[in-house]
């Protein structure tokens, strides 16, 4: 708290507030920070220490990546893993390249049909597509039990595709016309003109599709028929919102405490998107807001 | 979505300049302009055909609600029933009793979680200095990020039996508490996720508005001898008054919808009685026992009660002088 940085006319407040402003933001933020804490503590912590004290380690005395190691080494979650991975991939770039050539054809000017289209597309908002008729578009397209069922029908995000056109309609109309001038196409003018000059739009898109494909799990049970198909998420509400036995979904051996193999595919799972988050963080103020205005 | 000044031009034997062609733009023929346009149409080929699939498809899904649904028959030749699904669903006391915890669940965040992320906002916003604001809004901002699984498991290891704080009393010789499964604590239990998930997600907004209030007013409030707490309660409040009653707004219209996926992962662990709100009661009706007709109408109901509810909120903002979610001209 720089006092170099207060208007002169807010005065310095007490010294009570301050020491009271500090400990709620202290409170706040141990309250975040714990949880992670905790689990991550009870994954690397001994097996025979987890049991020793009831299950949770909140400074563990020997670190031991046993539970990593043992369900790493192939089976379940491994595999789990991997599927997360792929939907995440394959899943963000489908989305983000469906994503990119809509907003730009809905934010050119007189395109034929772009009004009626737009329309189309906003009024979505107001009818999100309900559980169970969506359940029977997929069955009926034939998408039941294939990843795809994973990914198409929450191919765009309407949100996303709101910011987005926006974000393109702010390019300045005089370097389309330059471009267009120059012979490009409307593909190239996208490719040449548009895309270098929305870098930022389009990474933090890009994260919030991947950060939704990584954590969606409940297309996946509804969907997949098929539990060895299944994703991370899917695999973790399994045993640890439904209690079910470890032993029972992963293969290795379990020579440790079910506690912390439970954590450890906590962690895991939620690893990716601690790794991403810095990147989102930076662009996500501006991306919310200028979305906010636009609709 | 205003329309730009700038146009394409014709194609090359056109001869009209800018704004002349903004004029003959409808006389263009179809043809000509199908010719022109073609690359963007087929770039939007696509998404639009998600959109049809996906959403308008669903939205024609719901046909369904009058149908007694047989899914080897097919959504087309499944028997009509008229508002049969919809007279047995108003006799079925289950889906009563989902309607009733999911509007005093909603109640209930309206009460706690709507506020905390203004409480918070206004705390942040209070604070010189931008180190110390960056770092606290890092941290608040990432629960937003992880999944409701992840929430969940979180919620068990601090809370459940075998959890942090239950071994700390237990450690102590205290009584310890059972929160996680048990249904009299569930309702405090996912206020308490909501809250650690979405709250400072939530101050997004809300600090957005407090930058944009006008530096001036305070200089003048102070200036005046207004002290702090009369600068915020006569500048910061009124200020910000719009964008609070627009989330109430749609937090209203959204009453009936309480978040599917916290509820859905918790559901059994405390019973129907306690975890039943009325996008799970859809669920298990529908995907979970078959009876896909009496779910797509329960589904329809809450979205039809939904619209009017949005619908209504917002004429009472525009009685109370507000600006409210969308102008009626």
């Amino acid at each position: 708290m720089s006092s170099s940085q207060r208007p002169i006319w807010m005065g310095k407040p007490r010294l009570v507030t301050r020491i009271a402003k500090g400990i709620a933001l202290f409170i706040v933020v141990m309250l975040v920070i714990f949880p992670f804490w905790t689990i991550v503590a009870t994954s690397i912590a001994t097996p025979e220490e987890v049991v020793a004290n009831g299950g949770w380690v909140v400074i563990p005395e020997t670190i031991s990546f046993a539970a990593y190691t043992d369900i790493l080494r192939g089976g379940v979650i491994t595999n789990a893993l991997t599927v997360s991975a792929g939907i995440t991939l394959v899943g963000t770039a489908t989305s983000l390249v469906a994503t990119i050539f809509l907003a730009y054809a809905l934010a050119r000017p007189n395109v034929v049909g772009g009004r009626p289209i737009l329309l189309l597309v906003l009024f979505t908002f107001l009818f999100p597509p309900a559980m169970i008729p969506s359940f029977l578009v997929v069955k009926e397209t034939g998408l039941f039990d294939s990843y795809a069922a994973l990914i198409l029908p929450v191919l765009i995000n309407v949100f996303n595709l709101v910011v987005m056109r926006g974000f393109f309609q702010g390019v300045p109309g005089e370097l389309i016309e330059a471009a267009r001038l120059d012979g490009a196409g409307d593909f190239r003018i996208l490719t040449r003109i548009i895309l270098p000059l929305s870098k930022a739009v389009v990474a933090v898109i890009g994260l919030f599709y991947a950060v939704s494909y990584w954590n969606s799990f409940f297309n996946a049970i509804i969907y997949l028929d098929d539990t060895t198909k299944w994703p991370i998420q899917a695999v973790l509400r399994q045993y640890v919102s439904q209690g079910a036995a470890l032993a029972d979904t992963s293969e290795a051996t379990m020579v440790n405490s079910p506690q912390s193999v439970k954590m450890a595919v906590v962690v895991l799972a939620t690893v990716p998107i601690i790794l991403v988050y810095p990147f989102i963080q930076r662009f996500f103020t501006k991306g919310v807001l200028t979305g906010a205005i636009k609709s | 979505m205003v329309a730009t000044p700038t146009r394409e031009p014709e194609a090359p034997t056109s001869t009209s300049d800018d704004p002349a062609a903004k004029l003959e733009a409808p006389k263009t023929p179809l043809r000509r302009r199908l010719r022109r346009d073609w690359v963007l149409l087929a770039l939007m080929l696509p998404g639009v055909g998600y959109f049809l699939v996906f959403h308008y498809g669903a939205l024609f899904g719901n046909v369904i609600a009058f149908k007694d649904y047989v899914p080897f028959i097919g959504v087309w030749d499944s028997p009509w029933v008229g508002i049969d699904n919809f007279t047995s669903l108003m006799n079925n006391s289950q889906f009563w009793h989902a309607a009733w915890n999911t509007v005093s669940i909603a109640g209930l965040q309206l009460i706690f979680y709507f506020p905390a992320p203004l409480a918070l906002a206004l705390l942040l916003h209070s604070l010189a200095g931008d180190t110390i604001r960056r770092f606290v809004q890092s941290v608040v901002y990432l629960p937003h990020f992880i999944s409701w699984v992840i929430v969940v498991a979180l919620f068990q290891q601090v809370l459940g039996d075998v959890g942090v704080l239950n071994g700390v009393l237990a450690d102590n010789g205290l009584s310890t508490i059972d929160i996680i499964g048990n249904p009299d604590a569930y309702r405090p239990l996912v206020i308490a996720q909501i809250i650690w998930k979405e709250c400072g997600w939530g101050t997004i907004i809300f600090l957005a508005a407090l930058t944009n209030v006008n530096e001036q007013l305070y200089e003048a409030a102070a200036i005046d001898g207004a002290n702090a707490w009369r600068r915020f309660w006569h500048v910061t409040l009124p200020a910000i008054r719009p964008v609070v009653i627009l989330l109430l707004i749609l937090r209203l219209g959204d009453i009936l919808t309480v978040g599917f996926e916290q509820f859905f992962l918790q559901r059994n662990a405390v019973g129907p009685g306690a975890g039943e709100v009325l996008d799970t009661f859809v669920f298990y009706t529908g995907i979970g026992s078959g009876n896909f007709g009496t779910a797509t109408a329960a589904g329809l109901m809450k979205g039809a009660i939904g619209l009017v509810l949005v619908y209504s909120a917002n004429k009472i903002a525009h009685r109370l002088g507000e600006q409210g979610v969308y102008k009626s001209r």
